[in-house]
């Protein structure tokens, strides 16, 4: 990745935690890294673990950013959400998976969606 | 969290087998899945059921949520499980009271918006709710063609109507059908005395019949004329041929009306189409024309194989098909009627045109229709091209409704004396219902001499007899009724 695609995501997942602090979560981890991958986010809303996605794109030419969590990529956070879990050493909790889609439409500016509970494993 | 059992079924065949959707509510990783050997239709439900429930203001828990069909061996199929997987849902997750999941068998697809629809063989789950004596919940739509003694039908629309707890039992009236056909009639067709008489005798007797002539002589229009004058169906046989074309996803309310099944598939019908199968396995044609007519229009063109599969149907009135999970049985009780052309060009024995068919074509084409099969068909008839001077004259024939009056008597007689129709009878039983005398036993004797006539052959010939003996009202066949019996055997041998 570009280091200006890298960047403009870093921007992105620092605009999520902000948001994400301001609707009454608590930020657990950020950039949680394993073998299979990174958590962008990690969050407790409540009693529920949610363990957030966050996409940025600067413009929508390609599809919209939550179209980017594709099938695939779902259950590969599926596996990540098991190897999280186990990993922090947490007992059958609820989890959530939401994705947060951000598209830049001016320097500082941006359009930013919610999904809560985003998808469900089949 | 929470589980909950919903009560529900599946069609196997024509029977719907319970089956108990448990849902599991719990924590963990938030997944939606279903097992139980479901197939793809089963998988979607997922889909619908979570729009349905979105859509009908309930929420739809983030949970990992576990729907097992029990029981497990037995392969699910369809969309009927929409409605019992969202009620155990919302019953699991105590949106709704387990009152409604603990009281009914409930049967029904959901659209996206949370409307109910009907699934094929609707029927069959009335039944199999009724036997469990528990009121099924259902479809709204389908309530009209559920009203049957002793079931207790509890119509839902949407499942918001849900909140308000179990639904009242409705009971819409019933969509009115006349229950014969009434824009055909035997009195429109012109000539064709013999044809009529014998298609009558056929309906009186239960004999399966094949007509035989050139194109355009009539044999299709003759033989859409049977049903007309068919007796309704009585109570029995409407839910048997209901339940059939219920599981097959067709209208049943003709059938439930008493209407008799008339059915024509094309010769180009496959072997599954015509005496069921495929995956899950389906009623055919024959099946579908139980307690009817089965119409096969140039029946030598049909598959051999096809036509070959009738004749287990024919022998004993059902169809049993074999598969891997188990054998399953259709009913098919029908009355055959067949057409042909008497050759392929369609002019052999006209005495107006030629053939033009090479030799042996004839006798190669008579003989697609094959021995075993043809042994079940007692009645074979010449259906000559009528004089166009007749058909411009204005006559009418006898109307079907009184030909329907005498095959009413015909069959009501021979059903007190003999327990069935002549074309079941057999052997010592069937001598015992002729009760000839002397000078029709010596008839019979010659005619068999001289006809070279099988013992087959003499059990169809008697069996057409008693039939015909039964239109004349006459208790003893007679020479007139062997003689008329002998007329019906056009073209053929032992």
């Amino acid at each position: 990745m570009t280091t200006e695609g890298k960047k403009l995501g870093e921007r992105g997942e620092d605009a999520a935690v902000a948001f994400l602090e301001r609707s009454g979560m608590t930020i657990v981890e950020r950039n949680w890294r394993c073998q299979n991958g990174e958590i962008d986010i990690v969050a407790l809303d409540g009693e529920t673990l949610v363990l957030c996605e966050v996409k940025t794109r600067r413009t929508a030419k390609k599809g919209t950013p939550e179209e980017a969590v594709t099938p695939a990529k779902q259950r590969r956070y599926a596996r990540l959400a098991s190897a999280y879990v186990q990993a922090a050493g947490l007992e059958p909790v609820s989890v959530r998976f939401d994705v947060i889609a951000l598209l830049v439409i001016a320097e500082d500016r941006a359009l930013l969606r919610h999904h809560r509970a985003a998808f469900v494993l089949e | 969290m929470a589980q909950c059992t919903v009560r529900t079924a599946t069609v196997v065949g024509v029977e719907a087998v319970p089956v108990d959707t448990e849902v599991d509510v719990g924590a963990g990783l938030p997944t939606f899945a279903i097992v139980g050997l479901p197939d793809l239709a089963v998988q979607e439900a997922r889909e619908r059921v979570r729009s349905a429930v979105r859509a009908a203001g309930y929420d739809v828990p983030n949970a990992r949520v576990v729907v097992n069909l029990a029981p497990g061996p037995l392969r699910k199929h369809g969309t009927g499980f929409d409605l019992a997987i969202a009620l155990g849902l919302l019953t699991a997750t105590r949106q709704l009271p387990t009152t409604i999941a603990d009281s009914c068998v409930c049967v029904g697809e959901l659209s996206l918006d949370g409307s109910v629809r009907a699934v094929p063989g609707m029927l069959a789950h009335a039944l199999a709710a009724r036997s469990q004596g528990r009121p099924l919940l259902g479809p709204a739509e389908a309530a009209a063609s559920l009203a049957i003694e002793g079931l207790e039908y509890l119509p839902i629309a949407h499942i918001a109507q849900l909140r308000t707890g179990v639904p009242e039992t409705g009971r819409p009236p019933r969509r009115s059908v006349p229950t014969v056909p009434n824009d055909l009639d035997f009195a429109d067709v012109v000539g064709h005395e013999l044809a009529k008489r014998a298609l009558l005798v056929a309906a009186a007797g239960g004999h399966n019949v094949l007509l035989i002539g050139p194109p355009g002589a009539g044999k299709t229009m003759l033989a859409r004329r049977l049903p007309t004058i068919l007796p309704a169906l009585d109570d029995t046989e409407r839910l048997e041929t209901a339940l059939v074309h219920s599981v097959a996803g067709l209208d049943d309310v003709p059938a439930l009306a008493g209407v008799r099944p008339f059915r024509a598939p094309h010769h180009s019908a496959s072997i599954a189409g015509l005496v069921g199968g495929g995956s899950p396995p389906r009623p055919g044609e024959a099946s579908l024309a139980h307690n009817g007519v089965l119409f096969l229009d140039e029946m030598p063109e049909f598959g051999p194989a096809a036509l070959q599969a009738l004749r287990q149907p024919l022998e004993d009135g059902t169809m049993t098909l074999v598969r891997a999970e188990g054998r399953l049985r259709f009913p098919a009780r029908f009355s055959l009627v067949g057409a042909a052309n008497p050759c392929p060009c369609g002019f052999s024995g006209d005495p107006d045109r030629a053939c033009t068919c090479a030799p042996g074509a004839v006798e190669r084409y008579q003989g697609r229709i094959g021995g075993p099969l043809m042994d079940r068909i007692d009645i074979v008839i010449d259906v000559a091209r009528i004089d166009p001077a007749l058909m411009l004259r204005d006559g009418r024939g006898e109307c079907s409704a009184s030909l329907r009056n005498t095959v009413a008597l015909c069959r009501e007689r021979a059903l007190d004396r003999d327990g069935g129709p002549p074309a079941s009878l057999r052997g010592a039983e069937l001598l015992a219902a002729c009760a000839m005398r002397d000078s029709a036993r010596r008839f019979l004797e010659e005619a068999a001499r001289t006809k070279h006539l099988s013992g087959r052959g003499v059990t169809r010939l008697l069996r057409v007899a008693r039939t015909c003996a039964d239109v004349a009202g006459e208790a003893a066949v007679g020479l007139d009724h062997l003689s008329e019996a002998l007329g019906y055997r056009a073209r053929e041998g032992g």
